[in-house]
């Protein structure tokens, strides 16, 4: 039976050029969930996302922009995108330079209000 | 940046790395029996051998609650205070088994040490020389003098 995350998670993974998405737990950085195509480190990534979003959060604080709401990564090969839920988890999402962020980034938003 | 001070040299450049990836406050590389051999971030002798004591013990007892549940052992404990974190993890060294604990703070995470120890363990079994055949009885007298340029190396005294 698939845990219920797994099918939330499901609903970014549909986003096209998406290849991945967890939840992480923000301060240990270990994941709670994940639907992932075969080859992406989940383990790695949500490791290195919470710790990137420690700082960038660190970054906003500082420079007094408010909560950090959404980062967003783009490399040449990849993007990868990090919603913090209020509840302490991350919503992390991998995909490829031609991920559609702005729809990503809705079902992100959606998912970081109700995984509790 | 802080260095690694060790009694065997093939552990500092690995240590050093992983120290600078995790963050990590405390490093602690020992044998299960609480031999230490390279340390990082202690400052005294008596914190290195407690620690390095405790930490043994702690591996010992909970293997005995591992084989009760059918585990041949844990190969990796975390205890999560509320600001600091202790991880002791094993890996299968050419010489036998070997312990790392790692203290880690706020600026780092479980996750980051838990992926950094895998690459910790690959590079320390690469670096680790075969191991020496010991011939002849272990004297009280080596053992001290042992002891003594250990806690040299350790504490560069």
């Amino acid at each position: 039976m698939t845990h219920p995350y797994v099918r939330l998670l499901e609903q970014i993974t549909r986003v096209g050029g998406v290849r991945g998405a967890m939840l992480v737990v923000a301060d240990d950085g270990l994941v709670v969930a994940e639907s992932l195509m075969v080859g992406i480190r989940g383990a790695a990534i949500a490791a290195l996302a919470a710790s990137l979003t420690r700082r960038f959060a660190m970054v906003t604080k500082t420079s007094t922009v408010g909560e950090l709401g959404f980062l967003h990564l783009q490399g040449e090969d990849g993007t990868l995108a990090i919603v913090p839920a209020p509840t302490g988890v991350l919503v992390v999402a991998v995909g490829g330079s031609d991920m559609n962020v702005g729809l990503a980034r809705l079902e992100m938003l959606r998912i970081a209000e109700v995984a509790r | 940046m802080r260095r690694t001070r060790a009694v065997e040299a093939w552990t500092v450049e690995p240590l050093d790395r992983f120290v600078g990836e995790t963050g990590a406050r405390l490093t602690l590389l020992m044998t299960p029996a609480g031999q230490v051999l390279a340390q990082q971030g202690f400052t005294r002798a008596v914190d290195v051998m407690a620690s390095a004591a405790l930490g043994a013990a702690i591996f010992s007892s909970t293997g005995a609650i591992a084989r009760m549940l059918g585990e041949r052992e844990f190969r990796a404990l975390n205890h999560q205070g509320r600001q600091y974190g202790v991880f002791l993890g094993a890996l299968d060294a050419p010489r036998g088994k070997l312990l790392v604990l790692v203290v880690y703070g706020p600026d780092s995470s479980l996750g980051l040490v838990q992926l950094f120890f895998a690459d910790l363990a690959e590079q320390l079994v690469v670096a680790a020389p075969e191991p020496e055949e010991r011939h002849g009885p272990i004297l009280a007298a080596d053992f001290e003098r042992e002891l003594d340029e250990s806690l040299a190396s350790l504490f560069g005294r």
